[in-house]
């Protein structure tokens, strides 16, 4: 008998909440795409240094974007104002640096708590209606909240933004350098750190609910998926997310402008999620990789015209994925799509029967 | 004598202003199961609906193990311990038959090695999704999601509808051991009337939304003047039950 068959059936014999709880953690096991992607985004701060403040940016975008997943792709609520918890988290980081303590870690739990206290508040908004009115719910929310900061110049600078104020150092000991590596270094922990509890959400059980929420919300309700409750949850987490990304970008940046609670921040981090995919988290990440290196680079060889390439990228995303954007790689050739699928499905540990 | 699990009374309900139940009174002990007959359009699915919460309920009371749930919502009277299996089985799709199952699982004995055991085609299938099982596994799947909610009643609309013999015969076994093992209470909708007598304890009959005949079940299997009367195929073929 192998040790694999051996495992297995140690595996069987076990207590049933045991092999349950075996199984959640083997579906929630580190697949081999995630440990090179993380690797490589470590070796980046000793690969590309001059790059670092492009490599920040990515970082932000891809929390942001994740966030964002959270609960379009897993519970299928739709948001054309998910900037509102972006800006909203970069001037409260600002403000709170500005007004009380410098140090960035503190001041980006604060602003993860004022976006997920915002967050649980316009959850119960986007929890009537149907896709069409949460769209305009949720950008109505955007556009007050960007009204806000552009009118309330006493607090928020208005037009001119929000400046003034250093950042101190992280947990008092690195300091933000000129070159940007501190701020990637800090955008990447923090965006690892949050993919940890995302990756944790949306394996459990709660998260196979929000994906019955998301494929019928009223049959989930009636097999006993407590359907609100898990949208306000979700959403609020979403919110404390994208509060998060917009304390790191003040935080990289030390300044806030209303562009932070822009239209195009909504719409960004929605072309983002196109481009990567939805409903698996890492999808965030991949789009925020083409969408801010596309942009990079466009902007370089044609400064006047680079949203014209990236909305043709996007239309030619959008025509070839239709309506199933997150399985664009079925259009890939047969052998190859095998390929990518065993190699991006690998996990360690044993193989517990069955399809799992 | 058993207990009351399920109270209804002069219960009146349809789809928004469509009042398709009128005055149901019928109740149903611990451990008991029912069988609801009838013909197409009399408001079978209707009555289960109602006991679901996904109907509009227009007057009388639902009671359910002692407490009042005729205005609570569907996924309260699920967590109260109502479990159902709809007529289109209503599976997550996008989901695999493990996710479906470990989704809504709620704390009981009925957990997903045990569904398993009952139904171990389920285990085969385990990592497949919803949308690639044939009909008799969607509805093996419907029955055992049901079950993983660990419910005091069950409601199974027309669970053996559009099914091969052979599963038919397959999920009867299942029901059987439902009823011979775990004592649990059901509500069961079938057409043919045959199949699920010989499991139920009593047996109601609806004509245009309401009761024309409740009583039981081994009295309506053996007259088969009753059941022409009121389904009018004699209730299916005879079917040998084991």
């Amino acid at each position: 008998m192998t040790a694999v068959s051996e495992s297995q059936e140690a595996v069987s014999a076990a207590a049933p909440e045991h092999l349950a709880a075996a199984q959640l953690r083997r579906r929630s096991a580190w697949r081999a795409y995630e440990l090179v992607l993380w690797l490589v985004a470590v070796a980046l701060i000793f690969l590309l240094p001059s790059k670092a403040l492009l490599l920040t940016e990515i970082a932000i975008v891809a929390l942001f974007a994740v966030s964002l997943d959270l609960i379009l792709g897993y519970a299928g609520i739709v948001s054309l104002g998910h900037g509102a918890f972006f800006g909203l988290g970069a001037y409260v980081a600002g403000l709170f640096a500005r007004h009380y303590f410098t140090e960035p870690v503190t001041g980006l739990l604060v602003a993860g708590l004022a976006s997920g206290i915002f967050g649980f508040a316009a959850s119960f908004l986007v929890l009537r209606g149907s896709d069409l009115t949460r769209l305009m719910t949720t950008l109505g929310i955007a556009l007050m909240l960007a009204e806000l900061a552009n009118q309330m110049a006493w607090l928020t600078g208005g037009a001119d933004g929000l400046g003034g104020f250093t950042i101190g150092p992280i947990l008092g000991l690195f300091e933000f350098d000129l070159w940007g590596r501190t701020g990637y270094i800090y955008s990447l922990a923090v965006l690892f750190l949050a993919m940890l509890i995302a990756r944790r959400l949306v394996h459990a059980p709660f998260g196979l609910s929000l994906k019955a929420i998301k494929a019928n919300r009223v049959r989930a309700a009636m097999v006993g998926v407590p359907a609100n409750s898990r949208i306000v949850v979700i959403y609020t987490i979403a919110a404390v997310y994208a509060g998060f990304a917009g304390a790191l970008l003040t935080q990289t940046t030390s300044f806030v402008s209303p562009d932070v609670l822009a239209f195009h921040r909504s719409a960004d981090v929605l072309l983002v999620l196109v481009i990567g995919g939805v409903g698996y988290l890492y999808g965030g990440i991949i789009g925020a990789i083409v969408f801010t290196l596309l942009r990079d680079w466009l902007s370089v060889i044609t400064p006047q015209y680079w949203m014209f390439w990236i909305g043709l990228v996007l239309v030619v995303i959008v025509l070839i994925g239709r309506e199933n954007l997150a399985r664009w790689h079925t259009f890939l050739p047969a052998p190859v799509q095998r390929v990518f699928k065993r190699a991006a499905s690998w996990r360690p540990g044993v193989k517990l029967g069955g399809g799992g | 004598m058993t207990a009351e699990l399920l109270r209804i009374e002069k219960l009146v309900a349809g789809y928004g202003e469509a009042r398709v139940l009128s005055e149901i009174d019928f109740t149903l002990g611990e451990g008991q199961w029912l069988a609801l007959l009838g013909r197409n359009g009399t408001g079978k699915t209707t009555l289960v609906d109602t006991i679901a919460g996904v109907t509009t309920l227009h007057s009388g009371t639902i009671r359910f193990a002692g407490t009042d749930i005729t205005r609570m919502r569907p996924e309260r009277r699920a967590a109260a311990g109502i479990g159902w299996v709809p007529q289109e089985r209503n599976i997550f799709r996008s989901l695999t038959v493990e996710e479906n199952l470990t989704a809504i699982s709620r704390p009981g004995p009925w957990n997903i090695e045990r569904a398993y055991g009952m139904f171990p085609r389920l285990k085969e299938r385990r990592g497949n999704l919803g949308s690639q099982l044939s009909g008799g596994e969607q509805q093996m799947l419907a029955i055992a999601r049901a079950l993983m909610l660990n419910p005091k009643l069950l409601l199974l609309d027309e669970p053996l509808e559009g099914l091969a013999p052979v599963i038919v015969d397959e999920l009867l076994g299942v029901l059987r051991r439902l009823v011979s093992d775990e004592g649990m209470s059901a509500i069961i909708i079938e057409q043919k009337a045959r199949k699920v007598l010989p499991l139920t304890d009593r047996a109601v009959i609806l004509d245009r939304g309401a009761i024309v005949w409740e009583g039981e079940s081994a009295t309506l299997l053996s007259d088969a003047g009753l059941l022409e009367r009121h389904i009018g195929v004699a209730g299916g073929k005879a079917l040998r039950v084991g």
